[in-house]
């Protein structure tokens, strides 16, 4: 019998015997991923909460305690209480509309129909392009001279002088203050709609076919089996997609920042994009930090409901 | 004519689906047709604008690229994106296996902690990052940008290849282990081979990722031959009032459509991390 060479690895050295160990080889697997996210996370999140409560900017880097006075600072400015309105308005207005609008996609996109990888090309194309060009589209097609929707609206007889809405032959959406909030919202709508949409695709086909079936055979009716058993099965689902969609529009700045810039006036301003405006550009780090961790008690919320979520699966 | 009597029931899904669509989609047909439109076809406003009333000129995307940094912005972010989702790889696939496999009861939930991290929005973080990024010296490079990113890329990369890890039978590692192969060695050669479907969609997720970064990159970044395309294309592509329409949508969806085709091919997978795996069993 020839003499079969032992591989490399299979000779027991000092590391690879280490390496055997679980209790040791677990550690040292997980420890570059908590060092990057101690050092880079864990750390930003400190000094933010530290930023706020002291005198830090970009020209004066030391660090001196002030209390809540960035807090009261921030809170005078009207700028401020119109971004903190705006924010939560325009999340709640979104995730209402996404939630509606996501359940009647994904009921249409669970059935099987010819071109249908077309139509969720077309439905996933505004998530998964950068959000910043997504809004490009958007600013260039609300645009104040050259929108085509103006002409449209024009054709339609309802622009333009002795019409619905007005003698001018433009909308001018982004100048004026009610259409600059809808269609920043339009906008934060079109962009989370597509990922509600797979994950509540990914609930309904999940749902076992003999529970339909018999259902079918007990002789529901469509709208029953949708209402009565396929809408409360995926009910977890639905929350995961809102928790993610009341994430994303709150903490987003790039729609805002590209659409409006928070225009007309302040009318669009957003937690984001102020407190951007006021620690970058404006250099004031301390008044920033405190900005954006208004952004901290809904992050929080949605934390734990994420947990408390994770914790009902792993009972199952 | 049974058939014909399905297709006609079928036919109000048809319509609504291809209507949805269309609307759903219209920005970006819009941009396309516009990318082609001679300046005097554009801003003439009377006439259909959504025909060509000039013949359709390429001159935009040559302007794009010839007069513009459009090619610095796409070689910078496919630098970014390349060398983030070689350290996310490096650093997630072995946390992952660990969690999965080698930690017991308290990885599912330190899978959770690490996920809960993704939740972290960097509207949060940019400005005690910009803090550290200017002590660090790596103001105004892209090396910020790569130190920064794996901060998103790395927890939720985790946890995709955690779930992957986990659907693989624990079977054919013992079968390794008894046939002489070190832990490491199993990993390399048996888990890793099965995996690279799963570390394919963390690629994609990664890269994608980096293109669609735009607060860190907006905060830390302010000379123009460093900048990712997130960036670079709506601030230095609009100079003031004066918009290059044209190649300014150019510029959004020569980048958007492959985007959207190869994020289309990995979407089951992406899901299935958004689902936080509440779909299996």
């Amino acid at each position: 019998m020839a003499v079969v060479d032992t591989p490399a690895e299979k000779r027991s050295g000092f590391f690879t015997g280490l390496a055997d160990r679980e209790e040791i080889l677990a550690p040292a697997f997980l420890a570059p991923a908590v060092a990057y996210i101690i050092l880079l996370v864990g750390v930003p999140v400190t000094l933010a909460i530290a930023f706020s409560v002291t005198d830090v900017t970009v020209g004066d880097t030391s660090l001196d305690f002030v209390g809540l006075a960035n807090f009261r600072a921030v809170f005078q400015t009207p700028q401020f209480r119109r971004a903190l309105v705006n924010s939560v308005v325009f999340t709640i207005a979104a995730q209402v509309i996404v939630i509606i609008l996501a359940n009647v996609l994904a009921v249409i996109l669970a059935e099987d129909f010819r071109g249908k990888w077309l139509a969720r090309f077309l439905i996933i194309l505004p998530w998964a392009t950068p959000i910043s060009l997504g809004t490009i589209g958007w600013l260039w097609m609300l645009d104040s001279t050259l929108s085509p929707l103006d002409w449209v609206m024009v054709q339609l007889g309802l622009l333009g002088p002795g019409s619905l809405f007005g003698p001018s032959d433009h909308m001018n959406f982004l100048g004026k203050e009610f259409l600059a909030m809808a269609s920043v919202t339009l906008v934060h709508i079109w962009r989370v709609l597509p990922l509600a949409t797979v994950i509540l695709v990914a609930g309904l086909t999940s749902i076992p076919n003999d529970l339909i079936d018999q259902a079918k055979v007990d002789g529901g009716s469509f709208m029953r089996i949708l209402f009565r058993i396929k809408l409360p099965l995926i009910l977890p689902i639905m929350a995961i997609a809102l928790l993610f969609g009341i994430v994303f529009t709150f903490t987003d700045m790039t729609v805002v920042y590209v659409l409006t810039r928070g225009g007309p006036v302040y009318y669009t301003q957003v937690l984001p994009v102020w407190s951007f405006y006021t620690g970058i550009n404006g250099g004031a780090l301390a008044q920033g930090a405190a900005i954006a961790l208004f952004l901290f008690p809904v992050l929080l919320a949605v934390a734990i409901l994420m947990l408390q979520m994770a914790r009902r699966m792993e009972v199952n | 004519m049974r058939n014909f009597r399905r297709a006609l029931r079928r036919l109000p899904l048809y319509v609504g689906v291809s209507l949805f669509c269309f609307v759903y989609s219209f920005p970006f047909l819009w941009m396309v047709i516009t990318t082609f439109k001679q300046d005097r076809d554009l801003y003439r406003l009377e006439g259909n604008p959504f025909l060509y009333n000039q013949p359709p000129t390429l001159d935009n995307i040559r302007l794009l690229f010839e007069r513009t940094n459009y090619a610095t912005f796409l070689n910078n972010s496919a630098v970014v994106g390349v060398v983030v989702v070689l350290i996310t790889l490096v650093i997630a696939i072995p946390a992952g296996y660990s969690l999965a496999r080698l930690a017991g009861r308290w990885g599912e939930r330190a899978g959770i902690l690490i996920f809960l991290v993704y939740l972290v929005p960097p509207t949060l973080l940019f400005i005690p990052l910009f803090r550290i990024v200017v002590t660090l010296g790596l103001q105004n490079t892209i090396w910020s940008l790569i130190v920064v990113y794996p901060t998103m890329t790395i927890p939720f990369s985790t946890w995709l290849l955690m779930g992957f890890f986990k659907s693989i039978p624990r079977e054919l590692e013992e079968a390794a282990l008894v046939d002489g192969y070190s832990r490491l060695a199993a990993f390399r050669r048996v888990i890793l081979p099965l995996s690279m479907s799963g570390i394919t969609a963390v690629i994609v997720f990664t890269f994608t990722l980096t293109l669609h970064e735009f607060i860190y990159a907006l905060t830390f970044i302010s000379s123009s031959a460093q900048r990712t395309i997130s960036v670079g294309i709506p601030t230095e592509l609009i100079r003031g009032d004066v918009f290059y329409w044209q190649s300014l949508v150019a510029a959004a969806v020569i980048v958007a459509i492959p985007v959207g085709i190869i994020y289309n091919l990995f979407l089951d997978r992406l899901v299935e991390g958004f689902t936080m795996g509440a779909l299996k069993g």
